[in-house]
């Protein structure tokens, strides 16, 4: 998939991961997309809720070696 | 864009943990693109104070709060196990080995994401607080102030 930008959050807690991935989307045009790394378990749900209120799409996401990926693109 | 969403809440308690839970909301809900207000009131203040001491001019009793009352978030105690003064820097340690974020740097990504600190005006009088000993870029309010913003909210905490 390609990513306009990839967001390290890992091993941040909340609510860090929501903050960052805020400010790395303001920086994106709509339709691109952002790529997320993030160690926290509450991420899956806390980025999917974020991303359907404020009108963005989670494309995809996976779990790989404990790290949580995911792809948001901007609405 | 529509308007957006609002979310306020009171910060009642002096206690480092329920104070910790209020700026993660907040810092959530601005995250969330909310217009977020924190109202400080009574020992909620003590978030508010700078941590060094501004000699003021005062009576007794408002030197006596003054000494008594945690000067700013990180001298703030637990609402449970503070074990006078020691579980503070237990779940500070604890908090370093998990990456949270403590208070104050909490209440200072609050005031980048622009989340909207007020004091109090009528506690900050009974409990002989200055504005000169509160943190800078925050307003002063009482609660007219404050219900004109939680009745256009969204979510309204009293913590």
């Amino acid at each position: 998939m390609n990513a306009k930008k990839v967001l390290d959050a890992k091993g941040l807690a909340c609510p860090m991961p929501i903050v960052k991935t805020k400010k790395a989307m303001n920086e994106l045009e709509s339709g691109q997309i952002l790529e997320i790394h993030a160690t926290d378990k509450g991420a899956k749900n806390d980025l999917a809720a974020w991303a359907k209120s404020g009108g963005h799409e989670l494309v995809k996401h996976e779990e790989e070696n404990e790290v949580l990926k995911f792809w948001i693109k901007k609405g | 864009m529509a308007d957006k969403k609002r979310t306020t809440i009171i910060l009642f308690t002096g206690d480092y943990d329920k104070a910790m839970a209020a700026y993660i909301i907040a810092n959530g809900a601005a995250a969330y693109d909310h217009e977020v207000t924190i109202f400080h009131t009574f020992w909620g203040l003590n978030a508010l104070r700078k941590d060094e001491n501004i000699p003021m001019k005062k009576n007794f009793m408002e030197k006596m709060f003054g000494k008594m009352m945690p000067r700013g978030a990180d001298k703030m105690g637990l609402s449970k196990m503070n074990f006078a003064g020691f579980g503070p820097k237990m779940i500070k340690d604890v908090m370093k080995k998990h990456n949270a974020m403590p208070l104050p740097e909490l209440i200072e990504m609050a005031q980048e994401q622009d989340v909207k600190l007020v004091a109090c005006t009528m506690t900050m009088d009974l409990l002989g607080l200055k504005q000169e000993e509160l943190l800078d870029n925050i307003e002063y309010a009482g609660v007219a102030a404050y219900l004109a913003d939680a009745q256009e909210g969204n979510v309204n905490l009293f913590i």
